[in-house]
């Protein structure tokens, strides 16, 4: 049992990050140009300039690496009956009585949850972020379509900002090896048996799979 | 802005140049446009591109006496053409000149993410300082009035700066001293408006406009540009003026509510998952078997 399980294939590492990477880089121009309070982070993106004009780049690659990545993922981010059991329960997660919880198969209901946020945020932000981009192109008459976009723009940030301390907090912090498995690719035997026992049973052909 | 003016001269004969048009008191200085004596011959936008050292544009023909679309990066003031019908069935040219009206609740302002990009002086002019714009054109998003325009070499944002550069120095706008018919009018924001005041007055009485008045639009707090109309129930027939100009209600939502309500949705959550890690802690690892 003190095997290892390759669990994110180097293809699937190089994606995770290019995503994480690419969203730290939004999310500090973002939050200068949020917050007067914030804006002092310009100072390490070249000035307010540069990093306006950054921005919207970064962005399309995030876009692009969110593409990248569904097609990778779609089929694993699923939600499926065994999801449905594993939200029924998931005080019993929060609150680190792992014993009771349902499990899970590779990836939890509450990682398919942050993966479908990130996605559907990801699109309201290519959305909002093209008027933003080029305002200019947008005509008097369609001046509210200029408002609603910052709005958008705006709340969908905030909702995938809210995921990402949820995320990085349980990637870093509360799930001891999350970290080492989507750095290192592997995972021991035991870990991915307890996290994710359905998944285990797929790979190493455990009882849940036989049946 | 009023340290620089000139108050004394040594060895100079006469009044001081300048004195007296600006004021601190009276609700900072104003630029009245009393658009039933323009004559739209264009002297002011002449003078604002000397002044502030912009090529004179092409012009365009579309069978009207338009000959310019519209305000641009280095065209801050222009003369807007309308052929109008009055109530009583006669034909008139109503000739506005448009640039920004420097708002006492900018929205250009309130909209701009950039330190120092706009500042509001205590005289009320709003002014863009380029070298802390980041181009990202919120301004446009919230000026009720569509004047901030987009220099696209540069990235800068500009607009007419109602000449803070002469009026710091005691000077009146560049577009003000052009004009000859005295349609334009500078001074405090007080005397123009009584200026104003009697102006419409005039017209109701002995003319046919019996619905002049004056547009000084409470919804921004008021403008430190004013005009005189001949008709102030239909602003709109003046190439597009606002009846009722305010900053976006968007705006102001984004600018207001929504940033509270996101600095609370974040620090609240950094602060859970803290009181998680301390309530809960990290799951325990599963023993090797």
């Amino acid at each position: 049992m003190n095997d290892q399980i390759l669990r994110y294939t180097l293809h699937e590492r190089v994606m995770h990050w290019a995503a994480g990477l690419t969203y730290l880089y939004l999310l500090a121009g973002g939050l200068a140009f949020y917050a007067p309070q914030l804006f002092w982070l310009t100072v390490f993106l070249g000035g307010g300039a540069t990093a306006r004009f950054w921005h919207p780049w970064a962005g399309l690659i995030f876009v692009g690496v969110t593409a990248w990545m569904h097609s990778a993922w779609q089929a694993d981010m699923r939600f499926t009956p065994a999801d449905r059991q594993w939200m029924k329960e998931v005080s019993k997660y929060i609150e680190n009585k792992d014993d009771e919880v349902p499990p899970a198969g590779r990836f939890n209901a509450g990682q398919k949850e942050f993966y479908w946020v990130m996605f559907v945020g990801a699109i309201g932000l290519l959305l909002s972020g093209v008027v933003l981009w080029f305002p200019e192109y947008v005509p008097r008459s369609l001046g509210w379509l200029r408002q609603a976009a910052v709005i958008v723009h705006e709340v969908s940030a905030l909702i995938t900002i809210g995921a990402f301390i949820i995320h990085v907090y349980m990637g870093v912090f509360m799930v001891p090896g999350g970290i080492q498995a989507i750095v290192h690719g592997s995972v021991p035997a035991q870990w991915a048996r307890k996290n994710h026992r359905l998944w285990f049973d797929r790979v190493t052909g455990g009882p849940s799979a036989r049946e | 802005m009023s340290t620089l003016q000139i108050k004394a001269i040594s060895g100079h004969a006469g009044t001081v140049p300048g004195r007296g048009a600006q004021r601190e008191e009276g609700g900072g200085v104003c630029k009245l446009v009393d658009v039933t004596t323009c004559i739209g011959c264009k002297a002011c936008e002449v003078a604002c591109l000397e002044w502030n050292g912009y090529p004179f544009r092409e012009t365009t023909f579309d069978n009207t006496y338009q000959t310019m679309p519209d305000t641009a990066w280095n065209y801050y003031n222009l003369i807007r053409f309308n052929e109008h019908e009055f109530a009583d069935g006669t034909f008139g040219w109503l000739m506005r000149k448009d640039q920004c009206m420097h708002c006492a609740d900018p929205g250009c302002l309130r909209a701009c993410p950039a330190d120092g990009a706009i500042v509001q002086y205590t005289n009320g002019i709003v002014d863009f300082q380029q070298e802390n714009c980041i181009g990202c054109q919120y301004c446009v998003t919230g000026c009720p009035f569509d004047i901030p325009k987009f220099n696209p070499a540069t990235k800068k944002m500009h607009k007419c700066t109602l000449c803070s550069d002469r009026v710091s120095v005691g000077l009146e706008p560049a577009c003000i001293k052009a004009c000859p018919t005295g349609c334009l009018h500078f001074g405090s924001k007080e005397d123009m408006t009584a200026l104003a005041e009697t102006r419409s007055a005039q017209l109701r009485e002995h003319t046919s406009h019996k619905n002049a008045g004056v547009y000084d639009p409470a919804g921004v707090g008021g403008t430190q540009v004013m005009y005189v109309l001949h008709d102030i129930h239909n602003p709109a027939a003046y190439g597009g003026l606002p009846a009722n100009p305010r900053v976006p209600l968007l705006v102001r939502l984004w600018k207001g509510p929504l940033k509270w309500l996101g600095n609370l949705a974040m620090v609240g959550g950094i602060i859970g998952v803290a009181l998680h890690y301390l309530r809960f802690g990290p799951k325990k690892e599963e023993p090797p078997a």
